[in-house]
C-alpha cells in the first residue's frame, strides 16, 4: 500500500471487509463472564440502528465487497427484526450465520429463518455439567441449549457448536467433544479465552494453567482421530502461551469490519478501547467511507505506524505487530508490540499475568459477571481497584 | 476416496457457490469459511451441479477449450481436490 509523507497509509485502499459482523444488539439474557462485549457497553445501549438502517448496511457492506454475514450481540434474537434483516441477506448473496446463545429461539421464528435463507446458526455451548453452564453464564440455561441444539439440527441447519474454553470447563474437553458428537454437530470451535472485555476483567479467575490448554489440545487431537471427517474441530490456541503474537484480525481494515448496535464501524471487536481515534459511524459519512477514508482504518492499516522492534523485524509481516487492543490494554500503548511477542519490552506483563492467575489469592477476588449493573459500576469507576492494571478503563 | 468418472457429483450440503462481482471470481461459501476460486477452478465447478457426470464435464470442457493441451487430467485433478476437500459430495 502507498503511503504518504507524514507515514499515516493512503486512503486509497483494495482491501475488502469479506467479513461484516453486525452486532445488532448490545442487550443479552446471559452473563457471560468471559464476554468480549466492552466492560462500559451500558453506555451504548441506546441508539440502536433500526431495521431500515440495517439493511442499508448490509447494502453498502455487499457493495465493498462483504460475503460473510455474522448477526451476533449481546443476543441478537431480543431484537424482532431479524427475519427482515435475514431477508435481505440472502437477497444481496450474503452466506449469513446466526450467532446466538439460543434463547428466544423458537420453532417459529427458526422456520422463518429456513424460509429467509439463514445459511447456519451457530450455538454457544459452555459445559457439559448444569453447575458450569449456569455459573459462567449466571443464567439457567443449560437444558435450553440441548434443546436448541436438537431444534437447529431439525431444520436441516449445520450443527456449528462454538464453546469458549476457561479454567471452569478445561478439564472436560473429552466429554465436550462427545456431547457436540451426540447432539450431531458439524463443526465444533474450541476457542480458548482471549482477554478482552470482561475476560480481561475477570482474567486471574478464567486462565488455565500452560498444562491444561496442552492437556486439551492433546485430547482434542485424539478425538478429531477418532471422529474422522464428520465433525470439525477447531482449536483455537491461546496466545499468551505462545511466542508470537495472532496476525490480529488479518490485519486492521483488511478482511473484517463491525458494525455495533449503536451504527460505530470497527476494524475489529474490541477496537473502541483504543485512545485517541475516534471511529466513524454509519450514520455519519457511509460505510464506504468508513472502510476506505476514515483516519480510524487507516490508522494501522500496513506497517508504516510500526515502532521497534518491529518495525525492522523479519518477521513482521507475518504477525503485523500482533493486536493493537491488547498492546494498548496491557501496556498503555497501542502503538507498541504486542506484549505476547517474546521480543517485546512489555512481554513481562505476559509472564505476570500467567503467574496472577495461579495466585490463590487472586484468585480468590470476586468474579464480575456481565450486566447492566457491573457495566454502570465500571462506568461509574465503583470498581476501578479490579481493573486498575488495565488501560481499558472507560 | 478417489472420484468415479461415471457419477455426478454436486456442491456439498451447507456449501454455497456463486460468482462474486467484487472479486470477479467464483467462491464457495461454507461455516466459518470461504475460498476464492481461480477461472479455471470456477470454470470446472460451475458444472459440478447434480446433472453432468465427471466424464460429461470433461467432455464439455474439452470441446470448450479444444487448444488446451493436458486438459483432461488437470479437470480431473480439480475435481478430486475439491471432493477432497469436501466442497463437493455425490450426487444420490
Amino acid at each position: 500500500m502507498a503511503t504518504q509523507n507524514n507515514g499515516v497509509a493512503a486512503s486509497v485502499t483494495h482491501t475488502q471487509p469479506l467479513w461484516l459482523l453486525a452486532e445488532i444488539t448490545y442487550r443479552c439474557p446471559l452473563h457471560c463472564v468471559f464476554c468480549y462485549n466492552p466492560t462500559d457497553y451500558d453506555k451504548h445501549t441506546q441508539n440502536e440502528l433500526s431495521t431500515e438502517q440495517w439493511i442499508n448496511v448490509l447494502r453498502d457492506a455487499r457493495k465493498l465487497g462483504a460475503l460473510q454475514l455474522g448477526i451476533s450481540g449481546g443476543e441478537p434474537l431480543l431484537r424482532d427484526d431479524i427475519e427482515e434483516i435475514v431477508v435481505e441477506a440472502k437477497k444481496l448473496g450474503y452466506y449469513s450465520n446466526l450467532i446466538t446463545s439460543g434463547v428466544g429461539l423458537t420453532e417459529k421464528r427458526i422456520q422463518a429463518f429456513k424460509e429467509g435463507g439463514l445459511d447456519h446458526i451457530q450455538l454457544s455451548m459452555h459445559d457439559i455439567t448444569e453447575e458450569i453452564n449456569n455459573f459462567i453464564t449466571n443464567t439457567k440455561t443449560f437444558e435450553l441449549k440441548k434443546k436448541v441444539a436438537a431444534m437447529i439440527k431439525s431444520h436441516g441447519y449445520p450443527m456449528v457448536l462454538n464453546v469458549v474454553i476457561h479454567r471452569y470447563n478445561i478439564g472436560h474437553i473429552k466429554e465436550i467433544l462427545e456431547m457436540a458428537e451426540a447432539l450431531g454437530a458439524d463443526y465444533v470451535e474450541l476457542a480458548n479465552t482471549q482477554y478482552y472485555g470482561w475476560s480481561l476483567v475477570n482474567r486471574n479467575q478464567l486462565m488455565p494453567t500452560k498444562e491444561r490448554i496442552d492437556h486439551a489440545e492433546k485430547v482434542t487431537n485424539e478425538f478429531r482421530e477418532k471422529v474422522g471427517n464428520k465433525m470439525k474441530v477447531f482449536f483455537v490456541v491461546p496466545d499468551y502461551f505462545s511466542d508470537r503474537p495472532k496476525k490480529c484480525m488479518n490485519g486492521w481494515g483488511e478482511v473484517f469490519m463491525i458494525v455495533t448496535a449503536n451504527g460505530d464501524v470497527l476494524p475489529c471487536h474490541s477496537a473502541r478501547v483504543l485512545p485517541n481515534i475516534e471511529f466513524p459511524n454509519v450514520r455519519d459519512k457511509g460505510l464506504m467511507w468508513a472502510w476506505q477514508d476514515s483516519p480510524a482504518f487507516n490508522r494501522y492499516r500496513g506497517d508504516s505506524w510500526m515502532k521497534e522492534p518491529c518495525r525492522t523485524c523479519p518477521e513482521k509481516e507475518k504477525d503485523l505487530g500482533g493486536c493493537r487492543c491488547q498492546a494498548f490494554l496491557l501496556s498503555g500503548d497501542a502503538e507498541t508490540a504486542d506484549p505476547v511477542c517474546s521480543m517485546s519490552p512489555h512481554h513481562h506483563l505476559i509472564e505476570k499475568a500467567i503467574e496472577d492467575a495461579q495466585n490463590p489469592a487472586l484468585q480468590a477476588q470476586p468474579i464480575l459477571f456481565r450486566n447492566d449493573k457491573n457495566s454502570k459500576k465500571i462506568i461509574s469507576g465503583e470498581v476501578k481497584d479490579l481493573i486498575k492494571d488495565f488501560h481499558a478503563t472507560p | 476416496m478417489t472420484i468415479e468418472h461415471h457419477e455426478i457429483y454436486k456442491i456439498a450440503a451447507h456449501h454455497r457457490f456463486q460468482w462474486e462481482e467484487a472479486q470477479q471470481s467464483h467462491v464457495i461459501l461454507f461455516p466459518e469459511g470461504m475460498v476464492k476460486l481461480n477461472g479455471s477452478a470456477g470454470e470446472v465447478l460451475s458444472l459440478v451441479d447434480g446433472k453432468n457426470s465427471v466424464d460429461q464435464i470433461v467432455a464439455s470442457l474439452k470441446e470448450k477449450f479444444k487448444d488446451v493441451e493436458g486438459i483432461e487430467k488437470d479437470i480431473l485433478s480439480m475435481i478430486q481436490f475439491a471432493f477432497d476437500k469436501a466442497w463437493i459430495e455425490k450426487a444420490n
